[in-house]
């Protein structure tokens, strides 16, 4: 075989695994283009985090906005400080706006939901670094059940 | 019993040579004056031989890995009614262990076995022996090409693995057993990190690209030069390279996705 056809058949072959490599990216793992959008963050403290992980998804009705960025636990009063990455194109949220964890279906992994609050002229809109102070915890099943029981005892 | 001793420390002497000698020989093959130019179609005559031929092998055994696994999970997710999970369970099987671990147990029978047989024959045929004597070192011109092409291209192997394993859990999935075609994507999108699975399984590929295409070459170059000793080497390839990739399959995976 000349060397011609060898190096035509080497080239075909480094180019479908780099066009494997582009699906692997773009389709499979969603990374690149749309993934490197600028964020600014907000924080957040809830006194239970319930099954929140790091990069879960922040949404407003359904629409996803953001991640989990980090949580830690606050060294003075123990409680979890969760930082939220927000898409920059979002950022018009007043400070009025409450974050609950909530549960996507009955099985589903837990997600932060936001829900903007209202706007008038002594309310200012969240920055970056800015704190959410009206935060509402995961629902635990098991407190859940057992506040159930306790209140069937009486 | 002291000859059972004796025994056992002439063959933990017997694997540490043979390492000693694998490690000499890639030095030797990688370490001297470079003359890329020269031995340009030399290269490229390898990749053929041990990428471009391996291809077949590879995208027909990604297709129909891809599709049983989407077959299997199918049955067990819809008694959960997790049907949407398909293309995560697809994707991550595929990209974390299989792509990388199918391709290197393929890749170890289809052109590791060959790359020992034809090295072993050509020391046999005493054409290594005749290099040398024209001052041409056989390292160089016989054994350095066919390491960098299997290293080459077996992560590219793997990575076409993957996609047409994908592929064909789609096929399975979204057009034969009806699971939403929209959702396969998607799931497997919020599931899929581009560093954490993907770049992970093509390092792993790299690491076993390494030790299958070593292992070929050193028992090749390090053949009893008769027809037994080879028969005995091309075994010794596959079986040898197989346990390695498994072995540090589990190794990798555990410092990767174990913490």
């Amino acid at each position: 075989m000349t060397t011609r056809k060898l190096e035509l058949l080497v080239g075909f072959f480094v180019t479908l695994a780099i066009a494997a490599l582009l699906l692997l990216a773009l389709k499979v793992a969603n990374a690149g283009v749309g993934g490197s959008d600028q964020t600014y963050h907000l924080q957040a403290k809830f006194s239970n985090i319930g099954g929140l992980k790091v990069r879960s998804p922040v949404k407003v009705g359904g629409v996803v906005v953001g991640r989990v960025a980090s949580i830690k636990l606050d060294p003075e009063n123990f409680q979890p400080v969760v930082m939220l990455e927000i898409n920059s194109s979002y950022n018009n949220f007043p400070e009025t706006s409450t974050l609950s964890i909530l549960t996507s279906g009955l099985l589903g992994e837990q997600y932060i939901g936001l829900q903007p609050g209202f706007v008038d002229e002594s309310v200012s809109i969240l920055k970056d670094g800015d704190t959410i102070e009206d935060t509402k915890s995961a629902i635990v099943l098991e407190e859940l059940i057992g506040q159930f029981l306790f209140n069937r005892g009486n | 019993m002291l000859n059972k001793i004796q025994q056992i420390g002439a063959n933990t002497l017997a694997i540490f040579s043979g390492l000693g000698r694998a490690t000499m020989m890639l030095f030797g093959a990688l370490f001297g004056r470079p003359r890329p130019i020269k031995a340009w179609p030399l290269y490229i005559k390898q990749l053929y031989v041990v990428g471009v031929q391996s291809l077949l092998i590879i995208v027909v055994s990604g297709l129909f890995i891809g599709m049983v696994l989407a077959l299997q999970g199918y049955t067990v997710l819809a008694k959960f009614g997790a049907e949407q999970m398909l293309g995560p369970l697809v994707a991550l099987s595929l990209l974390r262990e299989l792509g990388p671990v199918v391709t290197a147990l393929l890749f170890a029978g289809r052109a590791g076995s060959a790359l020992t047989a034809e090295i072993g024959l050509m020391k046999a045929t005493e054409q290594l022996s005749s290099m040398e004597m024209m001052a041409v070192d056989p390292l160089r011109r016989v054994v350095a090409p066919r390491f960098w092409a299997g290293v080459i291209s077996m992560p590219l192997l793997a990575l076409i693995f993957n996609a047409v394993g994908i592929l064909g859990g789609h096929l399975v999935g979204v057009d034969w057993l009806g699971v939403d075609g929209g959702g396969y994507w998607s799931a497997m999108q919020a599931n899929v990190d581009f560093q954490q699975d993907v770049l992970n399984g093509v390092i792993k590929s790299f690491v076993f690209a390494f030790i299958v295409t070593l292992i070929a070459l050193h028992k090749g170059y390090d053949a009893i030069p008769t027809s037994e000793g080879i028969s005995a080497a091309t075994t010794q390839t596959v079986v040898t390279s197989s346990l390695a990739v498994l072995g540090f399959d589990f190794v990798l995976t555990a410092v990767m996705f174990g913490g």
